[in-house]
């Protein structure tokens, strides 16, 4: 039985004696007695690590998720370098606990500091917290800083943030008692202007995507303009891996910069664990929840992190906190930081560039097939939707059939594609050649 | 021992790469437009290779985990993790979680079995796999207890009952769910006051959370008295789960009278903390509860696993996708491999070896609740007070003794607290070396304190001015 307990039963029947106890059992008198079990638990028997080995790769093998993914939808196929995995497996890292104790964890301390920067400097943005939970939960805590800052508990998002980014939004806004109202898109795909203008008064800010959802770029200039016109404030949504080449938040004027870093150096691994990140200006520094790190120096003067800026936190005030959030993604954060800085400026701007491109291809081949139209004409960065004659459905579940993922089948019918620097041209025309049969 | 560390960003020449890609194999676009474009360099380091290889193997030897070391930290529960389970999680890298259920059905069956496994540990209904870590499981639980009330247009029960011991979580996380708190104080032995929780309860009541065993390591006598005060009242039970390594296989929170919990996949199932996260925080809750619970519900149909959306009461969801999958496949590689039999052993051991702290201990610390102790123990500095020793200063001797410290000043309750867990995955030498070493700090603490209040002097840097980063926040790296 492997239960990880490294004491013999001999030596667990001297450390009973020494504290004065017969048995196991004695150790928990406290138990009322007939609240206890007394029957053992009704679980598989246990497995020797062989065994164990056997039984996940039996789960394995029951899933049949094809070889050549053409979807993303908040969850994105990238390549990642091998000494993200490798040097994020430092046990060193991995097995520790949020950094209590500053004199033994400024590894982590400092690998928080690093990813604050790496944060800030590719958003643009003045302050970032450790990381949330995951993108969606970084969008359901920046209604609290954007009703906190400004007072007001309304609050506008884009129809076009990702369906399950705004499913949580409303799961949280529901309990604050915040007021969520959806600006729909125009013809483009893109934030209708008008309806934003309209619903803008009286309300604490508005959260557009970047790229949003659809695949489409927003025109964040002319949005944040109309924002700050009406003494609101702009949170952008943003795909981290797109900002080599997209315009950074800051430099449009976003006040809040939020998104899931899955995109640089996380593994898909069915949904999580990913990193929510959260950027922001100095001025509202002190809303942001979550962890954060600062650096200072030690009382010999030398350079040392901590945590920071505790007094917003749970563990001091309570009910007075300004989230409930207690741990971050660390591990996932260090993924996205060892990647941002394997790639460097160059890597960032050219792996941008390689999604545009894929993208682009396969949309123009896409658009050449007879019965399949782009349904936007906007620029858009790794991703876009396409309406078909036949039903997106039976075109999926042919493509199955070749081992091809086809695009996330939407529910009005269309298909959001994606493609990034990991689909090859070959594999891009074998798709094609293979909607010939299917269309 | 003092030695500074360059940053990242400190270590870059420009024009130096440690990435490559294919070629572009198909046409390059100019399709950003020109107002949207970022046509400046993003400010990241440029370094080769092994540079970087190099700045996180030493960044990392500037840290200290469960494998470097004993890391009794209370309430954080650092037991031993299986490296199987590292391995078994990999399996998954490659899945996109937005794939049709005939693609995935073995990620949604081990999802499905896991959860059936948290049933049968814990005595409840259902489980919901999707909150990613305590404190968002307990924001979850609270949301099921405020959508129940609601369904019965109960609305006026807007106030959760939290025990001045319980984890600052708890109450922030109710003022999250939308719920006012009422904090009650403990009785003498560090249990619930019952006289306070009868003065409490009202028609105002939505629920009681409750830890246990307690924040003091404490099992609570009178739970069934709890439990019974409250439901009375009309409001319902609440367990959070931080200290269920104590009692696998021995009680269950279900049958103690709980009605939602969340369990820390990361403490009790041995999965990984990671520096802080990723964790996992299932939620488990009674059948008057399911309805409410958050979409996708895993149903098994015909020998399928399903994704249900169609649930009408349900309040939502509270994460992307389905949480954190790799955290759950590790703990249920853990699982499996110890079976029901296993946990109970962990559970045993882990409460086994606190008591053998806490009696070798007593003497030389005071121990404000003495008696039996569950999986952690509570002490305090005590005489040492009187020489100037703090909790503080016994935690940073504890550092040049090669030790992570235990949890300080939690709970609030107790002056000077510190929670010490050893956790099951500790052998008996271990436990033995680290009691000397608490001895021995007792001992200087009296001979010559002023040699604890200069440790940590083995540690990359001195004790840091806390009060300075906060009033001038330094959070980002400015050249």
């Amino acid at each position: 039985m492997r239960s990880y307990v490294p004491n013999t039963p001999a030596e667990r029947k001297e450390m009973l004696k020494a504290i004065g106890l017969e048995s196991m059992d004695d150790l928990f008198s406290d138990i009322p007695e007939d609240l206890k079990l007394n029957r053992p638990l009704d679980l598989p028997a246990p497995m020797s690590e062989m065994e164990i080995r056997d039984l996940i790769t039996g789960y394995v093998l029951q899933n049949d998720e094809g070889g050549l993914l053409f979807r993303g939808a908040g969850a994105y196929h990238h390549y990642i370098p091998a000494v993200v995995p490798q040097l994020a497996s430092r046990s060193e890292f991995y097995t520790a606990y949020t950094p209590y104790q500053a004199e033994m964890s400024q590894g982590m301390l400092q690998s928080i500091f690093e990813w604050q920067t790496v944060i800030c400097n590719i958003t643009g943005m003045e302050a970032s917290n450790a990381s949330v939970y995951d993108g969606a939960t970084a969008a359901a805590e920046s209604l609290l800083m954007l009703a906190n800052a400004k007072r007001k508990d309304r609050v506008l998002y884009s129809a076009a943030l990702n369906p399950g980014v705004i499913m949580t939004m409303k799961t949280y806004a529901h309990c604050y008692g915040i007021e969520l109202v959806e600006i729909p898109v125009n013809a483009g795909g893109i934030t209708d202007m008008d309806a934003l203008a309209a619903a803008l008064p009286e309300s604490a800010g508005y959260i557009a995507a970047q790229p949003n959802y659809f695949g489409c770029i927003e025109n964040m200039d002319s949005i944040a303009e109309l924002v700050h016109a009406n003494k609101a404030l702009l949170v952008s949504y943003c795909n981290p891996i797109s900002l080599g080449t997209i315009k950074r938040p800051a430099d449009y004027g976003a006040d809040i910069a939020i998104g899931d870093s899955q995109p640089m150096g996380i593994p898909m691994c069915f949904g999580g664990p990913y990193a929510g990140f959260m950027a922001t200006t100095n001025k509202l520094i002190r809303n942001l929840p979550g962890r954060i790190v600062g650096e200072t120096v030690d009382h010999e003067g030398g350079r040392a992190y901590v945590l920071t800026l505790q007094a917003r936190e749970q563990h001091i005030r309570r009910e007075k906190a300004s989230s409930n959030i207690c741990s971050n993604q660390m591990l996932c954060a260090i993924m996205s930081t060892i990647y941002a800085c394997t790639m460097g400026p160059e890597g960032m701007r050219e792996v941008g560039e390689q999604n545009i491109a894929k993208a682009h291809y396969l949309a123009s081949e896409l658009s050449k097939l007879p019965g399949i139209r782009m349904r936007y004409n906007t620029p858009f960065f790794n991703e876009f939707i396409t309406d078909s004659d036949r039903p997106a459905e039976e075109i999926n579940e042919a493509l199955k059939g070749f081992g091809i993922v086809g695009g996330l089948v939407l529910p009005d019918g269309g298909m959001l594609w994606c493609a990034t620097e990991m689909n090859t041209k070959g594999d891009i025309d074998f798709l094609i050649d293979m909607l010939k049969e299917v269309l | 021992m003092r030695q500074s560390y360059k940053l990242i960003f400190e270590r870059s020449h420009e024009g130096r790469r440690a990435y490559d890609l294919p070629e572009l194999d198909v046409p390059a676009v100019d399709a950003i437009p020109e107002n949207m474009k970022n046509g400046a360099k993003l400010d990241l380091p440029e370094l080769g290779e092994v540079d970087l290889v190099r700045h996180y193997t030493n960044l990392s030897r500037r840290n200290f985990g469960v494998d470097n070391g004993f890391y009794p930290l209370g309430s954080c529960t650092m037991k031993y993790n299986p490296k199987i389970n590292e391995e078994a999680a990999t399996y998954f890298d490659d899945m996109h979680p937005l794939l049709d259920e005939d693609m995935c059905q073995g990620s949604l069956r081990l999802m499905y079995d896991l959860e059936k496994c948290l049933c049968e540990i814990c005595g409840m209904d259902a489980f919901t796999l999707q909150p990613a870590a305590g404190a968002h499981g307990e924001l979850t639980g609270l949301m099921h207890i405020r959508a129940y009330h609601e369904s019965r247009g109960d609305t006026k029960r807007k106030t959760i009952i939290v025990p001045d011991a319980a984890h600052g979580t708890n109450p922030a996380s109710a003022v999250m769910a939308g719920f006012t708190v009422k904090e009650i104080k403990s009785a003498p032995d560090g249990g619930v006051d019952l006289d306070a929780l009868r003065e409490a309860v009202g028609e105002d009541t939505a629920g009681l959370m409750l830890t246990n065993p307690s924040t003091l390591g404490l099992f609570e006598r009178n739970i069934k008295e709890i439990a019974k005060i409250v439901h009375d009242a009309g409001g319902l039970l609440y367990y959070d789960g931080a200290n269920l390594n104590a009692i696998m296989g021995i009680v269950r929170p279900g049958d103690m009278g709980f009605d939602v919990m969340h369990i820390n996949l990361h403490k009790t199932f041995s999965t990984p903390h990671g520096g802080g996260g990723p964790g996992s925080g299932p939620v488990g809750v009674k059948k008057h509860l399911m309805p409410f619970m958050p979409v996708p519900v895993l149903v098994e149909e015909e020998g399928m696993i399903h994704l249900d959306y169609d649930r009408p009461q349900s309040f939502g969801r509270v994460k992307n996708f389905f949480g954190n999958f790799g955290v759950m496949v590790r703990a249920y590689t853990y699982i499996r491999s110890l079976g029901g039999a296993g946990l109970k052993e962990a559970s045993e051991n882990a409460v086994l070896n606190a008591n053998y702290i806490m009696n070798a201990l007593r003497g030389t610390y005071e121990i404000p609740h003495d008696r039996i102790c569950m999986h952690e123990c509570v002490i305090a500095p005590g005489e040492l007070m009187d020489y100037g020793i703090h909790t503080t200063d016994v935690a940073k001797a504890l550092i040049d003794r090669g030790y992570h410290p235990p949890t300080i000043y939690f709970p609030l309750i107790v002056h000077e607290a510190m929670m010490i867990e050893p956790t099951e995955s500790e052998s008996r030498e271990t436990l033995d070396e680290f009691i000397e070493a608490m001895k021995d700090i007792a001992r200087e603490a009296k001979e010559d304190p002023e040699s604890i209040h200069s440790c940590p002097k083995t540690t990359p840097i001195g004790r840091p001015d806390e009060t300075a980063a906060a009033r001038k926040p330094v959070v980002r790296f400015i050249k």
